[in-house]
């Protein structure tokens, strides 16, 4: 039995309005400390000056935040990845890649555009399985400069 | 970070890049939920995670993948960049446990300076949770 509905496959391809990212200079720094880095270019503006940086720059996998707002659910607004199928109601992240075409600053608002690239469907260990694959684009001043790959799985 | 820093002309294709070892406790799970805004609770709440039947709290997906960004940074720290790195999760860690950043390099490209790598998480028995890959740009070796 498919999985994939057509209902889905008119999703493909299609882009989601725009969401937009800051990217901050205190986001930057906990990023960094969260995820254990001691590199001065995350935390010291005149080290990042130093090593010729506009400002801090963005870890990898840092591409801001979300301009948040009551009554929004954080990370809410782009394409459903999960409940597309009634019947599979849990939901894993598969996986995550991150493409750089520039280098992100402290300061940079990112436009994100996000589409639905791909249905998979599998039977694993833990059943039938439907994989949604979603692409993001984030470009500064209409100029790419990260794009996001990530996976995740219905079951 | 090396010392030295690292060129193109340094590395060859089957080097072993030195492992980047770390134990993500719960503090820095909760550090990362507002860096990532993941507030997912299994990441935070013990009471919930076990109502999920899941044995305690899970390490964030995208924390190793952060992880595996940190452990390519500091290769190619401070002349190189990382270009892009991905990973899939394929078994769950949990926090308080150390898990280990491994890669190898499996290709370079000396007209771009690009090097292609296979990287992964793994936990200190040796299973590896969390397989991806990176591409980083190193400069050559200036002339003195």
């Amino acid at each position: 039995m498919s999985l994939i509905t057509d209902e889905m496959r008119k999703l493909l391809g299609v882009d989601y309005p725009p969401v937009y990212y800051d990217v901050d200079r205190s986001a930057i720094r906990l990023w960094a400390m969260a995820v254990g880095y001691t590199d001065p270019v995350f935390y010291d503006e005149e080290e990042a000056r130093r090593v010729g940086h506009p400002a801090l720059s963005a870890p990898p996998g840092f591409l801001g935040h979300e301009r948040y707002a009551p009554g929004v659910e954080i990370g809410s607004k782009g394409p459903p990845i999960r409940g597309l199928n009634p019947q599979l109601t849990r939901s894993l992240n598969a996986g995550t890649e991150y493409e750089y075409l520039a280098t992100v600053f402290a300061g940079d608002v990112l436009e994100a555009t996000t589409r639905i690239v791909d249905f998979q469907q599998r039977t694993g260990s833990i059943g039938e399985m439907l994989i949604i694959s979603r692409e993001t684009t984030y470009r500064r001043e209409g100029e790419i400069v990260a794009v996001l790959r990530a996976k995740a799985i219905n079951y | 970070m090396s010392d030295e820093p690292r060129y193109f002309e340094t590395v060859a294709v089957g080097d072993d890049l030195a492992p980047l070892r770390d134990t993500l406790t719960p503090r820095r799970l909760v550090m990362f939920a507002g860096a990532a805004t993941d507030f997912y609770e299994i990441h935070y709440d013990r009471d919930h995670a076990a109502s999920l039947g899941l044995p305690g709290l899970l390490v964030h997906g995208l924390l190793k993948n952060a992880l595996l960004g940190r452990f390519l940074h500091e290769w190619v720290a401070p002349a190189g960049r990382v270009l892009g790195y991905g990973c899939d999760y394929r078994g769950m860690d949990a926090p308080g446990e150390e898990l280990t950043c491994r890669g190898v390099v499996t290709d370079t490209h000396a007209d771009s300076g690009m090097i292609e790598l296979e990287i992964r998480v793994e936990t200190t028995d040796g299973t590896v949770t969390t397989p991806g890959f990176g591409r980083v740009f190193l400069p050559s070796r200036p002339v003195p």
